[in-house]
């Protein structure tokens, strides 16, 4: 069954004609995404591999139905191309883009809720759910299908993650980049919701990032409602403290969200932390019986 | 980007805010330049991109002349956490009755901004926040307060209504600057109440989203340049985010998770990464080159990690720009190189036809454990 991806999802793709568009266009139409359209406002009429564009999310909607988005458009367009996805009743909005302001993307979110849609991201590296479809740039060799769902704020070391469960025999149901920015679509807390009431979902690897309270949120859910194993990893232990500046963070947050104070966190809820990524595979060995 | 409290009080005085105004210096020649225009008793402020400067003595009172010029004097010869002091602010010492605090920040749990405001302001405000929750009044917004909104506030604050008015106005106009400048914090700590009863800004900072910077070309002209560390800043031309750290290894990874966790690794097996260095996605040949121009500047640099895994980013890339680096460079130290994903094939073709001497790893840990050796002592090549 998977979460949010299967290939029954109609895709269109904003932002097809540039460079990483239509490179990335490519690859998912390899790996078998039902790509049905693509938008570039003044393109429309052309065609990338085969794929339609138009002028507007509106005319691809209504000429095909689609229902997925996933977003190529440059940082200072992407908000509003957010926007125009969910106006249009796209109910899954996969945004790539880096660089985009958080007052934007905050904008973008309230209005795409307002909607009833769904944003993956910014700055992330979009869903896979193997051997059905692929709405990212993941690269899609590393991935096998299987039972282990996958959540990360992170986009290359969720790769590297993935290659070392796939190598250990760990397929996955459904992979997910949340992004890495202040301010996203869907948090962990969000994903692991959907894995919970997925029967293909055994277990789940949880890929956090030192800053925020994501992770503690995660930790907070997984102890109250959660009823599948979970490994997780927490990348920057070693990274220099922020040179800080201001108080409102920190009366905010009540917390620095370092590396000490998650481990510590999903310890306390009895979820394991993995050392190394390599360690992982092993770790779910143990707890998967 | 972080704004010094100067440049901070010049944005904030832009927008009408009562503030603590004087004159900024950079040398003790400047401050003789200045110093006669000012009354005493004057405060001296190290004006530097962290906190907790109070603490470490960058903050001085003078009441004559000889005084002031002699803290200026020490404070301008100050390091801070490690960052040498290379402006002060004199100002007008104010007398201070009270001291209230206002901040708006961003709260990433709900993905909204968050007025905050207190009766008990300065520098114990964390503590405050930890130990009395209660005495913290908050309240979400999504553009600059309304007249009424900030009323609602600064009554809760105020129990004199005529400092209540003046706080309102305070609060409404300091919500105008956090939206107009796309800030992720503006923040007055103290608000002071002075004996006249009047509310001022004696400290100010602000954040400025950097994904932002494009569109506030204005707060450009108040960067503080001085502070900036002349390579990260050559970096961020090149669309690179590095940071300069004190180990001997040069790291050169793409995304900033499996940077972190490339660092972690490396200290994990025993090494010190010379610097955080990410290329970002769907980099280009250049990207790479300069990378490795700036990581090799560092003497200390004993062995070199490349760490990609491709994704937006094709390894095709990444090897071009490392074939021309070694083409245009000496590079007399190990480099390890690790590539996987997009298009890597043909990366690894391009590499071994190059016949240059890489060394390559499959894994993370094997490419962390190679550029690891040749910094531990009983290593001979």
């Amino acid at each position: 069954m998977a979460i949010l991806l299967t290939s029954e999802n109609k895709v269109l793709v904003q932002g097809i004609t540039g460079r990483d568009g239509s490179f990335h266009t490519k690859l998912m139409l390899d790996y078998g995404t039902k790509i049905l359209a693509g938008v570039t406002p003044g393109k429309g009429g052309q065609k990338v591999h085969g794929v339609p564009v138009y002028n507007t999310v509106k005319e691809a909607v209504k000429e095909h139905g689609v229902d997925t988005s996933i977003i190529f458009v440059p940082a200072r367009f992407a908000a509003d191309a957010i926007m125009e996805a969910a106006d249009s009743g796209i109910k899954l909005i996969v945004v790539i883009t880096e660089g985009i302001p958080v007052k934007d993307v905050i904008e973008a979110k309230e209005f795409a809720e307002s909607k009833g849609a769904r944003i993956i991201g910014p700055n992330c590296p979009g869903i896979i759910t193997p051997g059905q479809s692929k709405v990212g740039i993941l690269p899609a060799h590393i991935f096998k299908p299987g039972k282990i769902g996958v959540v990360s704020r992170s986009g290359t070391l969720t790769y590297e993650i993935v290659s070392h469960l796939t190598n250990n025999g760990f397929g996955q149901s459904t992979a997910i980049g949340i992004g890495g920015d202040p301010v996203i679509g869907t948090k962990f807390v969000d994903v692991l919701r959907m894995f919970k009431e997925d029967p293909d979902t055994e277990g789940v690897v949880l890929i956090g990032e030192i800053g925020g309270t994501d992770e503690q949120d995660a930790a907070e859910y997984i102890s109250k409602e959660f009823n599948k194993p979970v490994v997780a990893f927490i990348a920057g232990r070693t990274a220099p403290k922020e040179k800080r500046m201001g108080h409102a963070g920190a009366i905010i947050m009540g917390s620095e969200g370092t590396y000490d104070e998650k481990r510590k966190k999903f310890e306390e809820v009895g979820v394991r932390v993995a050392d190394l990524p390599e360690d992982i595979p092993k770790i779910l060995k143990e707890i998967l019986k | 980007m972080k704004l010094l409290e100067y440049a901070s009080k010049e944005i904030f005085d832009s927008f009408g805010i009562p503030t603590q105004k004087g004159f900024i210096a950079s040398s003790v020649d400047e401050v003789e330049r200045v110093i006669d225009k000012l009354e005493y008793p004057v405060v001296i402020k190290a004006q530097v991109p962290v906190g907790g400067r109070g603490k470490a003595g960058g903050v001085k009172l003078a009441n004559t002349r000889e005084e002031a010029l002699e803290k200026a004097k020490e404070i301008l010869s100050l390091n801070i956490k490690g960052i040498p002091v290379k402006k002060v602010l004199i100002a007008k010492a104010e007398e201070i009755e009270k001291e209230y605090y206002v901040g708006i920040t961003l709260d990433r749990r709900y993905s909204k901004p968050v007025f905050i405001t207190s009766k008990e302001g300065g520098v114990d405000i964390e503590e405050i926040a930890r130990t009395k929750p209660e005495a913290l009044i908050k309240r979400y917004i999504s553009e600059p307060l309304r007249p009424f909104e900030s009323r609602e506030l600064a009554f809760q604050v105020f129990d004199d209504p005529t400092l209540a008015l003046q706080a309102s106005d305070i609060f409404m106009k300091l919500s105008k600057v956090y939206f107009t400048f796309d800030c992720q914090l503006a923040e007055i700590n103290p608000l002071a109440l002075t004996p006249s009863k009047e509310l001022k800004a004696l400290d100010a900072k602000i954040i400025v989203d950097d994904n932002a910077l494009y569109r506030q070309g204005e707060v450009e002209n108040l960067r503080s340049k001085e502070y900036e560390n002349p390579e990260e800043e050559e970096a961020k031309e090149f669309g690179l985010s590095f940071v300069k750290l004190n180990g001997n290894i040069g790291c050169m990874v793409n995304g900033a998770g499996l940077a972190m966790a490339t660092m972690d690794v490396i200290k994990f097996w025993g090494g010190e990464p010379a610097n955080f260095l990410d290329v970002g996605g769907s980099s280009n040949p250049e990207k790479v080159k300069k990378g490795m121009e700036i990581i090799l500047r560092d003497r200390n640099v004993k062995s070199i990690f490349i760490n990609i895994f491709g994704g937006i980013t094709r390894c095709d890339d990444i090897a071009k720009g490392l074939i021309e680096a070694f083409g245009s460079m000496n590079i007399n130290v190990p480099v390890i190189v690790r590539l996987t994903g997009t298009n890597e094939d043909i990366a690894r073709e391009m590499l071994e036809r190059s016949g240059l001497p890489i060394k390559t790893a499959k894994t993370m840990s094997e490419g962390a454990r190679l550029a690891v050796s040749p910094t531990q002592e009983h290593f001979h090549p």
